[in-house]
């Protein structure tokens, strides 16, 4: 395991692990919108490094789909910070292990 | 080939500003080495040769997707938690998952060298935009505006 390329493909793992782990493991519904934002990030890291590294970069096609990555991204993080002010609007409460009113 | 100085220096940015933002327990500090996190990411995207995605990274990311965050933090001030206990199943199922994968790594043969390549100016990312992802293009501009008008629709003030 040797070369840039794989030492990129390594960090963006261990990104993706931690992001991973703050969406898992968090208690506030913010924390688990960094970490998916973390894993998105990853995924990005990693198709911008197999454009670089592919046999055909003049297409840009790995660099063209991270571009795309980053304005979804950007929208989910809209979408579900307006999510979690509308629940902080009626609850009062962010962290996701109080709002269970639909558990059985 | 093997990653040098600038490379592990970066490296070291990244990861330890993602590892304080999914354990620090004040959202605050989290929201922070988020932002030193994502400036690690635009780096590597400039390391890697793609200087137009590290801008936009910095531009959307370190712009608009953090500041949104600290917005949020402050917008719900007194629910935040100062508790900074770690739900441990979820550590577990992180850590299963990252050995997975450097374990799959680890078993893949990888191309050691960059292929030489025309440099990604901005001329050929707007020529290839324009061209064969125009359709694309036009789509993520009706989904981001969908994600906008949808976005100020859910907080928006309801009148009862």
């Amino acid at each position: 395991m040797n070369g840039t390329l794989a030492a990129v493909l390594a960090v963006s793992m261990v990104l993706f692990s931690l992001g991973l782990l703050a969406a898992l493991s968090r208690r506030d519904a913010i924390f688990m919108l960094i970490g998916i934002e973390m894993m998105l990030a990853a995924g990005n890291l990693n198709l911008v490094a197999f454009w670089r590294y592919g046999p055909q970069p003049e297409l840009l096609t790995g660099a063209m789909m991270a571009l795309f990555a980053m304005a979804i991204a950007a929208g989910e993080t809209a979408v579900g910070l307006a999510l979690v002010l509308a629940v902080y609007r009626h609850r009062r409460t962010t962290q996701v292990e109080k709002l269970n009113t639909l558990k059985g | 080939m093997n990653p040098g100085i600038p490379f592990i220096l970066i490296a070291a940015l990244t990861l330890s500003g993602a590892l304080a933002a999914a354990i620090l327990p004040n959202l605050v500090h989290a929201a922070l080495s988020l932002v030193l996190a994502f400036v690690g990411l635009a780096a590597f995207y400039f390391l890697l040769g793609a200087e137009f995605i590290g801008l936009v990274q910095v531009i959307v990311y370190i712009g608009a997707v953090a500041v949104l965050i600290v917005f949020t933090i402050l917008l719900t001030r007194p629910a935040v938690a100062q508790r900074g206990d770690l739900n441990w199943g979820g550590v577990l199922v992180a850590i299963a998952v990252m050995s997975g994968l450097l374990w799959a790594l680890a078993r893949t043969a990888l191309p050691a060298n960059a292929t030489a390549a025309a440099p990604m100016t901005v001329m050929r990312v707007g020529q290839t935009l324009m061209g064969d992802y125009v359709w694309p293009l036009q789509t993520v501009g009706i989904v981001l505006t969908a994600a906008l008008i949808g976005a100020v629709v859910l907080v928006m003030e309801e009148d009862r």
